[in-house]
């Protein structure tokens, strides 16, 4: 048994498939009650049965199921997907560039996909939403482009320090040219929620057209999961077992970038979910890709969905911002995470 | 005897390179202030500017001038000069070339402060003037404590790195602080914080003016005094060590000349960063790296820049006006991301 091979099983016995699917099942369980319990939590208070009724025997005539559907239920989803896309684009961030600050809100994806939105509502008003979405993208794939530019320009090259600095001050940058387009064409109304980040905008019109790109984003992570577990070794690693590291980053950028452009498209630039759940979910379930990436959807999901229920809790009849909400949660985590040095991923 | 010659020689000659620096600022600056004084929604003549400023103007341009303009612009020019001053101690002691009062999060912890002062009144201007920089200057404290305390690590001390990700984070941190707890206190002030966090000189009103200037004129005079220290502090610790400074509790009066400088300023003229960032260097750009001659320079540089910036924040999108801190995110921001670039790991 040759070197590479004793320790890829070396890693693979840091895996722990039991968990993984301990974690899973309590995962959507919880999922599933927390969306219940956020459908039903509002001005008008709805019994958890009726939200039941609403869902699979939907009456039209009743105002209470009407509610339900065109108002709380996207909403509830929108967060869910909103917090699976994070989570994934984090983990899938954290495997192949072996950083441990990896986050899509972190490296400038979601303010560039912001900045992008912000000029499309300024110059294109009314466009259509799917052309919303693949400018989110773009967008995305321009925040990465800047950070990761001027990173890997720096004499001391790529640290994982180093893009978070970048990150912050490119996330500076598009932020204030974002709010000057939105000052000077009088959209800040549109553009509110996005800068402090908000679910409540949520359409079935809007669901409908992202849902086909998060799934293809899913499968393909999930595809590509086994790869990445190798490439999260080290890339001489990874070569060495046979991965065509080269296919497996552009891929996994692809992925990255339509999963945070799809899901600022919806909550605007939220930070330190995709930071936050895969190391909970590594701690969890340990190194193996193919359980972290599943088990990171269903916990990015109730996560998200759990913190925009506190959102409305906390201070009613108001809705506390839930960008700001989360950061209140990942900056803590942040900080010790790059206290430990940010070395082991 | 040779060399004796010498040194007075190009003593004499950064002398009068630094007067000519100074003075070509100087006026740079009264320029400024002049264009800024014609711009605006009422529009002024250069003439009828000058003509009023000796009072000969009519009632109305009076009011204009001296009762909207000019304390706003004298605001703008007092609080780069602090932030500038700030960024220059900040730089000096930490031996970070990237340190700032806004990127460090002592900005933002006076920010907090000033909120909750401000939420125990009606609206943020019946809050009195001359009490606001005490507040800010306690949360500027506590916010710089909190950032040395978490970026201290035993045996490694404080790595530069790792003190600017701290303070990025703090800073992000206490903004969503701030953002929650708004809501809570005074749904109210939430306009107020929003601008704050946007960076717009708020309180233009000779009474600001007033509460602002004797922090200045104490702690600027004082950091200049502290110039040859900071010198010795920019050769390394051994060496200052060695020349007999006792160098910790030099270095943390002067960081509370720094968390000072930068409190007072931002808590009349809400978050402004990368002021701190770009005078200083320029200012060592121009005149070299003692600090006799860069505090000065980086004042008058400090001062010119917010005070362009104001300008154009009002000029260029008439008649709305763009907050002065998104337009100096926008100049501050790649400048960063140049001189991260540039920077060793």
């Amino acid at each position: 048994m040759s070197v590479l091979q004793m320790k890829l099983k070396e890693e693979t016995k840091r895996s722990r498939p039991v968990m993984g699917v301990v974690t899973l099942v309590i995962g959507m369980v919880a999922l599933f009650f927390s969306v219940g319990l956020s459908i039903s939590y509002g001005a008008a208070d709805i019994q958890l049965h009726t939200v039941w009724q609403a869902i699979f025997t939907y009456d039209q005539t009743l105002t209470t199921h009407q509610i339900i559907h065109d108002i709380r239920f996207p909403r509830v989803l929108g967060a869910a997907i909103v917090g699976a896309c994070f989570a994934v684009a984090g983990a899938l961030i954290q495997g192949i560039t072996r950083n441990p600050l990896g986050d899509p809100g972190l490296l400038g994806l979601s303010a560039g996909a912001a900045f992008m939105l912000a000029i499309c509502f300024a110059f294109f008003p009314g466009m259509k939403y799917i052309y919303l979405v693949l400018f989110s993208f773009l967008g995305a794939s321009i925040g990465a482009g800047m950070v990761y530019g001027v990173g890997s320009l720096a004499r001391g090259g790529l640290t994982p320090m180093r893009l978070v600095l970048a990150g912050a001050a490119v996330t500076a940058l598009l932020t204030a040219l974002s709010e000057g387009i939105a000052i000077y064409f009088n959209i800040g109304q549109e553009l509110a929620f996005w800068s402090a980040g908000g679910v409540s905008g949520t359409t079935w019109f809007n669901l409908k057209i992202l849902t086909p790109f998060v799934f293809a984003g899913f499968i393909g992570a999930i595809l590509l999961s086994k790869s990445i577990t190798l490439l999260s070794l080290g890339d001489e690693i990874a070569v060495g077992l046979g991965q065509k590291t080269g296919v497996i980053k552009f891929f996994g950028a692809i992925i990255v970038l339509v999963l945070a452009g799809a899901a600022v498209s919806i909550v605007g630039a939220v930070g330190f979910v995709g930071l936050m759940v895969p190391h909970i979910t590594r701690f969890i379930v340990g190194h193996d890709y193919r359980w972290i990436i599943p088990v990171s959807i269903v916990l990015g999901a109730l996560f998200v969905v759990l913190a925009d229920l506190g959102a409305r809790v906390i201070n009613p009849p108001h809705e506390t911002p839930i960008g700001a909400l989360i950061a209140l949660i990942g900056v803590p985590f942040f900080l010790y995470l790059s206290r430990k040095g940010g070395k082991t991923i | 005897m040779n060399r004796n010659t010498y040194i007075p020689e190009s003593k004499r000659k950064k002398n009068k390179k630094f007067i000519v620096v100074a003075t070509t600022l100087f006026v740079l600056i009264l320029l400024a202030m002049m264009v800024s004084m014609n711009t605006g929604h009422i529009k002024l003549t250069p003439i009828e500017v000058i003509r009023t400023f000796f009072g000969f103007g009519t009632e109305k341009q009076h009011l204009v001038l001296f009762e909207f303009r000019l304390p706003r612009i004298v605001l703008s020019a007092l609080v780069g000069m602090g932030l500038a001053v700030s960024g220059c101690i900040l730089q000096g002691i930490s031996r970070n070339a990237l340190a700032d009062p806004g990127i460090l999060g002592i900005n933002a912890g006076a920010g907090l402060a000033v909120m909750l002062f401000i939420s125990f009144f009606s609206s943020p201007v019946a809050a009195p003037p001359y009490l606001l920089p005490f507040f800010a200057l306690v949360g500027a404290g506590v916010a710089a404590i909190l950032i040395y305390t978490l970026s201290y690590k035993r045996g490694e001390g404080i790595e530069p790195t790792r003190l600017l990700l701290t303070g990025v984070a703090v800073a992000a941190g206490i903004s969503a602080l701030m953002l929650v707890l708004t809501l809570r206190l005074s749904p109210e002030n939430y306009q107020f914080v929003a601008i704050w966090l946007a960076g717009s000189v708020w309180g233009a009103d000779w009474s600001y003016v007033l509460a602002l200037l004797p922090w200045l004129a104490v702690l600027i005079p004082f950091t200049l005094s502290k110039a040859s220290l900071l010198n010795t502090l920019n050769l390394g610790e051994i060496t200052a060590v060695g020349l007999g400074a006792s160098i910790e509790k030099e270095r943390r009066i002067l960081l509370a000349a720094a968390v000072g400088l930068a409190g007072v300023s931002v808590s009349v003229s809400g978050s402004i960063g990368f002021v701190g960032l770009v005078g200083p260097h320029l200012a060592r750009q121009l005149v070299g790296s003692q600090h006799q001659y860069v505090i000065p320079i980086s004042a008058l540089l400090g001062g010119l820049l917010v005070v362009v910036a104001d300008t154009i924040g009002r000029w260029i999108m008439q008649p709305t006006e763009i907050p002065v801190g998104i337009v100096v995110a926008v100049i501050g921001a790649p400048y960063f991301l140049y001189l991260l670039a540039r920077s060793k790991a």
